[in-house]
């Protein structure tokens, strides 16, 4: 144990003091870390995030679940998804979600034709999602079977919408990455809000995961 | 190499042990991206088969899609976010697995008592008459 205190602050690789005395809580290692430590405590904050995130949709899903038969007399899941559309939606999500880890690889590397090339395919494949979804909804609205029609439809348009505000709030932030990563570079705290981006995207596809399969397919398969 | 020698890792990176030489090794970690879209695309390709076939017990099609989500969520997190049970991501672990409580209670909780409060209740046209 004293051997090791000697070695933990000459080693550049150490991060924080873990494990090197009890007495000395988590919170006070952080504290007292360097850059590394502040992405780790960066992005440990940007995870706390997410889940609370995904806890707001918890309580959507649940709302959902609640209330899909609420449809008052009118159209019900079977009459209004067409899956052959959730199946591209789905695609291009995931494939977008590919190009988004080939990004953040690119990202560490420094390598300019992997980042903005992966970067780009994953705009492309979200605004893709988005715009499908704002055709079915469209769609949806046009053949009378708004938000407004049953308590079912309310339920419908809050979860997926929710969805799809988050990611095209996510496409903007892709947007803002890639002009922070040309105009200064691949600097630490770019590479750190890069990282957390990799993490905001993923995290969406893994709602989505819950939503293809609650909504689209369990309500199609009614 | 003792536990205490630990390098913590942010949520999202790759485990310490990946790129242990400093620099990182290309091959491998696009292979973890690729491992991970192969089975999201076979997990979602089967959801999206049982869904529409008519080969299984039909009351069992929602367990076996739920059984896939979730497969496919933790596909999502190990090969994608990078979650792994080592004790380097020891405080990612755990806030996830307490989110994981609060939204098993949510979901869980809210359908629990909405169906019984539904089984509770006295149907709509009953209501209706003794209103009268």
């Amino acid at each position: 144990m004293t051997a090791y205190q000697g070695t933990a602050d000459t080693d550049p690789n150490r991060v924080g003091n873990h494990g090197r005395s009890p007495d000395h809580s988590a919170l006070t290692d952080h504290a007292g870390g360097g850059l590394t430590a502040k992405r780790v405590v960066a992005t440990y904050g940007f995870w706390i995030f997410l889940l609370s995130d995904i806890i707001m949709f918890a309580a959507f899903f649940a709302t959902y679940a609640v209330l899909v038969g609420e449809t008052a007399g009118g159209p019900s899941g079977k009459d209004l998804f067409d899956l052959h559309n959730v199946a591209l939606e789905t695609g291009l999500l995931l494939v977008s979600s590919f190009a988004c880890g080939i990004a953040s690889i690119g990202a560490q590397r420094q390598n300019n034709t992997w980042f903005y090339g992966a970067m780009s395919v994953t705009f492309l494949l979200g605004a893709g999602f988005v715009a499908l979804e704002l055709r079915e909804f469209i769609g949806l609205v046009a053949q009378g079977a708004g938000p407004t029609r049953s308590a079912f439809l309310s339920a419908f348009f809050t979860l997926v919408g929710c969805h799809g505000l988050h990611v095209t709030a996510g496409l903007l932030w892709l947007l803002t990455t890639m002009a922070q990563v040309f105009a200064k570079g691949y600097r630490p705290d770019i590479l750190r809000r890069m990282l957390c981006f990799s993490l905001f995207w993923h995290a969406l596809d893994i709602i989505w995961v819950g939503v293809f399969t609650v909504v689209y397919l369990m309500g199609a398969g009614q | 190499m003792s536990a205490e020698q630990r390098i913590e890792t942010a949520p999202g990176d790759e485990p310490p042990n990946e790129h242990e030489t400093g620099g990182y090794e290309a091959g491998g970690s696009v292979t973890i991206y690729l491992v991970g879209l192969a089975l999201a695309i076979l997990l979602t390709g089967l959801s999206f088969f049982i869904a529409g076939t008519s080969l299984v017990w039909r009351p069992s099609i929602p367990v076996a899609l739920t059984v896939l989500a979730i497969a496919q969520m933790g596909v999502h997190l190990v090969f994608f976010l990078h979650v792994t049970t080592g004790p380097d991501s020891v405080n990612n672990i755990m806030a996830l697995a307490f989110g994981v409580l609060i939204v098993l209670l949510v979901i869980v909780g809210s359908l629990w008592i909405m169906s019984h409060l539904n089984h509770n209740m006295m149907p709509m046209d009953q209501i209706m008459r003794m209103q009268r």
